[in-house]
């Protein structure tokens, strides 16, 4: 029985946690199994697995380097993009194989969508910003259209701050703002996994906390992912935390456990501020 | 490395343990009081009780201050959580020593009457105990803290039977009730700083293992610590 199945399996309250009921709680969404991730000759990820439940917050945290923007770029082939990159073990979502040659990968990415450190959005108009992937996957009229597009600014808590403004341009909206309009985008193709990528580093606490508690709400509907080097943030925001270093997974557990009683004295060590 | 959390939380040590040290004297001179019917040793530990009130808020604040100020987690946390819970028993142990004080001052007003010998007994287990979990404390020795809360149980048995001892005393010489009074309440306060001494016991072993054992009866049975509530 791997880490998470014994979580689930001895652990009531995780398995019957408040997700919302939105998605079965005892699922793992992503299985990680003896994953390693390669720049070149440089092995960024080492054998690492665990597995990511579905419906949850799992956090990632570790040091600069520890490999776990890595691991969670993996996990929608962005390291594709990266020459030189290749990976070895086997790293499943919903079971099938990610890296399977027959994988259509923008498929992949419509099903696991991707918030960046910094909001990037077109330079287009807010509306078009979020249209922009369901006009890409589907021919839809304006007025479907228009409701994905709202029912995904709604789901992103900014639907009330721009829906006056649609035709405004993207860039005109605070760094908070841009922010949460990424997320719409990711939300109107409708993906099943969200990962975050240090989505609340470049922003002020304000906006830092609105994004916290959207992941809140969205939590149950969606299986987030975040990587975060704040670790106040994986504390508040998580229900599991992955800690790695060095490109390993040192520990993997309910979050409310890795910050009151870790099992491994290295990751004590890193939430503590002792080391890293 | 945080260093400014670490300088905190040595600086929080400094403070426990020596509001520890004061509690364990107050109890110590208490109960030679007591003992030796010695009316200047109790009115010194009555005078001083503001002290262990003074100090007892002070580790507080130094505790809430460091969980505003660097929200502490895992061990540490476990620490400052640990601190304020033990503060609050040593504050409560040094205000029993006040009372077994003020009991020895209403003794010495009083005819001379025998001092059960089981009680002297009573009080020397129960500073011995205090004086093991303190030492546990500064080592983060679990195992003594273990044994601390096996022997609470025959403290409890001694307060018993010297009210018992005392019930039977009081209705041959009605006349000495006041007194004798005196005398359960001292075993009293002594059986309550037994407890006391067992809720740090009981907090050290939280703040080593992560676990919380309070309630559980597996301790007092030497079988491993309790599952944690879920």
């Amino acid at each position: 029985m791997n880490t998470f199945d014994r979580i689930i399996a001895d652990r009531p309250d995780v398995r019957n946690g408040d997700n919302g009921g939105k998605m079965p709680a005892d699922r793992t969404h992503v299985a990680i199994n003896l994953f390693s991730v390669f720049y070149r000759a440089n092995q960024a990820v080492k054998d690492v697995t665990f597995n990511i439940p579905a419906g949850y917050v799992t956090a990632i945290i570790g040091p600069s380097g520890c490999g776990k923007s890595t691991i969670l770029r993996a996990i929608n082939r962005m390291n594709d993009l990266v020459p030189g990159c290749h990976v070895k073990g086997e790293l499943l979502f919903d079971g099938q194989d990610v890296y399977n040659p027959d994988v259509d990968v923008v498929m992949l990415r419509k099903r696991v969508g991707m918030v960046f450190q910094k909001p990037n959005p077109f330079p287009k108009s807010i509306f078009d910003n979020v249209a922009y992937g369901p006009r890409l996957h589907s021919r839809l009229n304006q007025g479907k259209l228009a409701e994905i597009v709202e029912r995904s600014l709604v789901d992103a808590a900014l639907w009330d701050e721009v829906k006056d403004r649609l035709e405004d341009n993207a860039l005109s909206l605070s760094g908070g703002q841009q922010q949460r309009l990424c997320i719409a985008r990711v939300l109107a193709v409708g993906p099943e996994i969200l990962l975050m990528d240090e989505p609340t580093s470049a922003l002020d606490p304000r906006a830092t906390l609105r994004i916290e508690n959207l992941i809140a709400e969205l939590r149950g509907k969606y299986t987030i992912i975040i990587v975060t080097h704040n670790m106040q943030q994986a504390a508040r925001v998580s229900d599991f935390t992955a800690f790695m270093y060095e490109g390993a997974l040192v520990e993997f557990g309910p979050t409310k456990e890795i910050f009151t009683k870790p099992g491994n004295k290295q990751t004590d060590d890193y939430i503590t501020g002792r080391f890293g | 490395m945080n260093i400014q959390l670490q300088k905190e939380i040595e600086k929080l040590k400094k403070q426990i343990l020596a509001l520890s040290a004061k509690v364990e004297n107050d109890v110590g001179m208490a109960v030679r009081a007591a003992d030796n019917l010695d009316a200047a040793i109790a009115q010194d530990v009555v005078n001083r009780e503001d002290e262990t009130n003074l100090r007892e808020v002070n580790v507080e604040e130094e505790c809430l201050k460091i969980l505003a100020l660097h929200q502490p987690v895992a061990s540490d946390l476990r620490y400052i959580v640990a601190v304020l819970k033990i503060n609050q028993d040593l504050e409560r142990i040094g205000d029993l020593a006040v009372h077994i004080a003020e009991s020895a001052l209403f003794l010495c007003r009083q005819p001379r009457i025998a001092i059960p010998v089981r009680l002297e007994q009573m009080a020397n287990k129960t500073q011995h105990l205090l004086q093991k979990v303190l030492d546990a404390f500064v080592n983060f020795d679990e195992a003594a803290a273990r044994e601390v809360c096996a022997d609470d149980s025959e403290i409890d048995a001694m307060h018993q039977e010297i009210f018992q001892q005392v019930k039977g005393i009081i209705m041959q010489n009605p006349r000495q009730f006041e007194a004798l009074l005196q005398i359960m309440h001292i075993s009293r306060h002594l059986e309550r700083i037994a407890d006391h001494a067992t809720n740090i016991a009981e907090d050290l072993i939280y703040l080593i293992e992560g676990r919380i054992v309070r309630h559980a009866t597996e301790i007092f049975q030497g079988k491993g610590p309790a599952e944690p509530n879920v």
